[in-house]
């Protein structure tokens, strides 16, 4: 048990990057407000980043800019996953946006944001 | 078993019968009130959502399960011997400064060794906002009385109720808000920042601005126009400027572009350029979010 305490410790940025993921996961299934849904792909998104961000941290070091003009690369942390955080948060701002103008269209048609209510009502239209 | 969830899913997902949760509500009803026994159907959807329920949760628990497992072998957090750690981020830290002049390894990254990337994503923030513009734009096909009608009356109790305390600070800090903005643009490759954080802090002014003094007083200087000119001339010049240094580095050629001394403002080549012209992509970008969503015009 202690044991497991301690990797728990050691691994505490992924740990909870996962566990986030877990929720926004969970909600994304089980809420039937699509507003909600959207947030919670949200959460599942920064969880990704949280993960990625502490992939590339490594000890004692510091941010990937240049001071006192130290070029040794073992001053400074890896510069990648940043990077790649950087695509992800533009890449999720983008799909957002997206979500948001394609409910508000739903929303403006059905006058709900209710996933089922909006089925029933398609299924409706349909017949 | 799995086949009859997987077609009752399916029915579900068709809306083939009706909200689960309004069936749900009203069987409750009827057992509270009528003491009647539950149709057999009420039964079997009861039993359905409790089982999506259930499943989803399992799902879900599994999931975290076998991510928290992986998570637990991957080499030790913050350990320097790290695999993603390897020669490439090496690389960029120690030549970085002579071969881009960006004192900001991550610009200098994101902007020179992989610029096509970045490029790809001011596209893809190009691509949403136009698939929002085509959602959302309110033009003489897609014009809805009623809600014309409800805008009116918005914007009478808007004009009625001014918010003297939102103008006021709105007033005082709008300006601070774009000047740190161009701050932040100006300063990626020498300090944390870059096109998109300047972009969106230039974007949460006008957004702030917008929201404050009414649109109108926006659409005098930002219009439908000047956002097509400025989106597309600042991707046309990113792809161009960016084209020239593939072009002579491809065929090893000797690029003109002087990278300057590392430190000063007027260094590091190319990539104030096109730190710029991320900056008025995803600012317009972030403005135009904002105002398609809320009003479906500009």
């Amino acid at each position: 048990m202690k044991e497991f305490l301690q990797t728990v410790i050691a691994y505490r940025y992924e740990t909870a990057a996962m566990i986030l993921f877990g929720i926004g996961f969970i909600n994304l299934l089980l809420q039937k407000n699509l507003l909600r849904k959207v947030m919670a792909f949200n959460v599942m998104d920064s969880s990704v980043f949280l993960f990625l961000a502490a992939q590339g941290y490594i000890e004692g070091r510091i941010a990937p800019i240049i001071v006192n003009n130290d070029l040794s690369a073992t001053t400074y942390i890896n510069p990648i996953p940043s990077g790649l955080v950087l695509t992800g948060i533009v890449v999720s701002v983008s799909v957002s946006a997206f979500f948001l103008a394609l409910i508000l269209r739903l929303y403006k048609k059905y006058h709900t944001i209710e996933f089922d209510e909006i089925m029933t009502l398609a299924k409706k239209e349909a017949e | 078993m799995g086949k009859k969830f997987l077609s009752k899913f399916e029915n579900w997902l068709n809306g083939e019968e009706m909200p689960l949760r309004e069936r749900h509500v009203r069987s409750l009803h009827r057992k509270k009130h009528v003491q009647a026994e539950p149709l057999p159907e009420d039964v079997r959807i009861n039993r359905f959502i409790h089982l999506y329920h259930v499943s989803a949760v399992l799902v879900a628990v599994c999931l975290v399960g076998v991510l928290l497992y992986t998570v637990f072998h991957l080499p030790l957090f913050g350990s320097p011997n790290n695999p993603a750690s390897n020669e490439v981020a090496q690389r960029y830290i120690e030549q970085g400064l002579a071969e881009t002049g960006a004192v900001n390894a991550v610009a200098g990254m994101i902007l020179d060794y992989r610029a096509f990337d970045t490029f790809g994503e001011s596209n893809v923030l190009f691509l949403a906002i136009c698939s929002v513009i085509v959602l959302l734009l309110r033009d003489q096909n897609n014009i809805v009385v009623e809600e014309d009608v409800q805008e009116k009356h918005e914007r009478e109790i808007e004009k009625a109720n001014e918010d003297i305390i939102l103008k006021r600070i709105a007033f005082l800090i709008v300006p601070c808000i774009l000047l740190f903005g161009m701050y932040v643009v100006l300063n990626g490759h020498l300090s944390p920042g870059g096109g998109f954080s300047g972009g969106s802090i230039m974007g949460g002014g006008l957004i702030l601005f917008a929201a404050s003094y009414g649109a109108a007083r926006v659409k005098l200087f930002f219009n439908m126009r000047t956002f097509r000119t400025i989106t597309t001339t600042a991707l046309l010049c990113y792809a161009l400027s960016k084209a020239y240094s593939f072009f002579t580095g491809a065929n090893g050629l000797e690029s003109h572009i002087p990278l300057g001394t590392p430190g000063a403002i007027l260094s590091a080549g190319l990539i104030l350029i096109l730190d710029i012209c991320v900056g008025f992509v995803v600012a317009c970008t972030m403005y135009g979010f904002y105002a398609f969503i809320s009003r479906g015009e500009l």
